[in-house]
């Protein structure tokens, strides 16, 4: 077995350790690191829990190891929120509409859908269900975590002057 | 659900990714993505003693095209090709196919050398690569040998790939005629594996008649499949609704379908005819159309 010294960026911090190669990225993020809010769900790519924004992109953290994360971009649910835990536009949209019941996939999406907000501020039913496609829920039913994702995406709009029509936010 | 113990290797050049698996023999493993492959080593079906990193290879990602062919490098991701314009006008079905190759997220990190080494029978692009008779290009740092697509595919999981070499690209050869293409499948889920694919291009002449036919059939078979008997029986034709599902029912004969937890072999065959018909249906709609977008 290989150890690595490996530095990444995570939430915006540099963070630097030495691995094992084997360690995946949500092992290194949740027991190395302690951030915990990425969940472990199927460890083989099935489920979605794991879901991490790498240089701004979606993925499996559960699919690839930490030690070739080496000089990347990490953000992970921890890093969607504001200074002292404020939540961000999308994470009080998912409480308001009851877009989550145990939890457990809720970090997956949230970071699934916020990279979706920031590729596309507006975006259609159909780009909405795409995005989540590959995060699974065995509570909602989704149909709530796509409204709340819609109701994000038309506060961000407003907030930033695009949409006159919508208030609040 | 963890991987087995292995060292890892980060390539910069083909070159070195060579060396790497001469050395390590036939216990190292290229990564590119990892979406197939890691789960793999998770559920423990595989483990490699040694792994091989190409994302930090450069030579080994990028799309170019001649008058020929649309060349992609092996560890080029699937969500760059996706949107690459390159690919959109020359090559146009591979967008179409990519469209069921899992989810975004997988595709942000999946490769198309990652999808062809697999060889999953289900797999959508080592489907267009058979339908396009591509040549995928491999090299044991030496020597840099040419396998044609159709070759290339050996049974469900098992390539003509020598262990110590390395793909290095896929060549699409063009359509510049009068063509069009459709790619259609079925699966459990939108992203899952197909229970069946087809994909159809065609090109027509002034007339309408159909000169040139590529069908292929995937999930179906060991291997992705071409069907021979539909493509002749579609030439020099013009390709009425009649005849496109009357050639779409000769797929049943070729293909040779397993039952297992997903379709029986009796659903597979009947469902491969159906994917066939419609992608033969567009394929001719968007030829008759006259932009000739398969090119």
């Amino acid at each position: 077995m290989s150890h690595h010294e490996i530095t990444l960026r995570v939430n915006g911090t540099s963070r630097t350790a030495v691995v094992p190669a084997r360690m995946t990225l949500v092992d290194f993020l949740r027991d190395e690191l302690r951030l915990t809010g990425t969940h472990v769900g199927c460890e083989h790519g099935i489920c979605g829990a794991c879901t991490v924004q790498f240089d701004g992109k979606p993925i499996r953290s559960c699919l690839m190891f930490a030690v070739q994360a080496q000089g990347h971009d990490i953000t992970t649910v921890e890093g969607l929120s504001g200074a002292e835990g404020a939540l961000s536009a999308l994470q009080e949209a998912f409480c308001e509409n009851h877009a989550l019941q145990c939890g457990y996939c809720t970090p997956g999406m949230l970071v699934a859908a916020q990279a979706l907000l920031d590729a596309c501020p507006d975006p259609s039913d159909d780009a909405i269900r795409d995005a989540l496609s590959a995060n699974i829920c065995r509570c909602t039913g989704y149909v709530q975590i796509i409204e709340a994702v819609r109701l994000a995406a038309t506060r961000l709009r407003a907030r930033s002057g695009t949409d006159k029509e919508v208030g609040g936010g | 659900m963890k991987a087995a113990d292995f060292d890892y290797f980060n390539a910069t050049s083909v070159t070195e990714v060579c060396r790497m698996l001469s050395q390590h023999g036939a216990g190292a493993r290229i990564i590119a993505g990892g979406q197939s492959l890691v789960p793999m080593m998770a559920m423990r079906l595989t483990k490699p003693a040694a792994l091989i990193d190409i994302n930090n290879v450069a030579e080994l990602r990028g799309i170019e095209h001649s008058d020929r062919y649309l060349e992609i490098r092996a560890a080029t991701r699937q969500c760059d090709i996706e949107v690459s314009s390159t690919v959109r006008t020359h090559c146009p079905i591979l967008l179409k196919a990519l469209h069921f190759v899992g989810h975004s997220q997988t595709r942000n990190r999946g490769t198309l050398g990652g999808s062809m080494v697999h060889a999953d029978p289900s797999a959508e692009l080592p489907l267009v690569s058979v339908l396009l008779d591509a040549e995928v290009m491999v090299t044991d740092g030496s020597t840099t040998d040419t396998i044609p697509a159709t070759e290339f595919f050996l049974a469900p999981m098992v390539t003509a790939l020598m262990p110590e070499q390395c793909v290095v690209a896929v060549r699409f050869p063009l359509w510049h005629g009068r063509a069009g293409s459709g790619f259609h499948e079925v699966s459990p889920r939108v992203g899952d594996f197909a229970i069946a694919s087809a994909a159809a291009q065609i090109e027509l002449d002034d007339a309408g008649r159909c000169i040139r036919a590529a069908i292929a059939v995937g999930g179906t078979s060991a291997t992705p499949l071409r069907i021979a008997p539909i493509e002749a029986a579609l030439i020099s034709k013009p390709l009425s609704d009649d005849a496109i599902s009357a050639a779409a029912t000769l797929a049943a004969e070729t293909i040779d379908p397993d039952n297992d937890l997903h379709a029986s072999a009796e659903y597979r065959r009947r469902v491969a005819c159906i994917l066939v018909e419609r992608a033969l249906t567009d394929a001719h709609r968007e030829a008759a159309g006259g932009t000739g977008t398969a090119r």
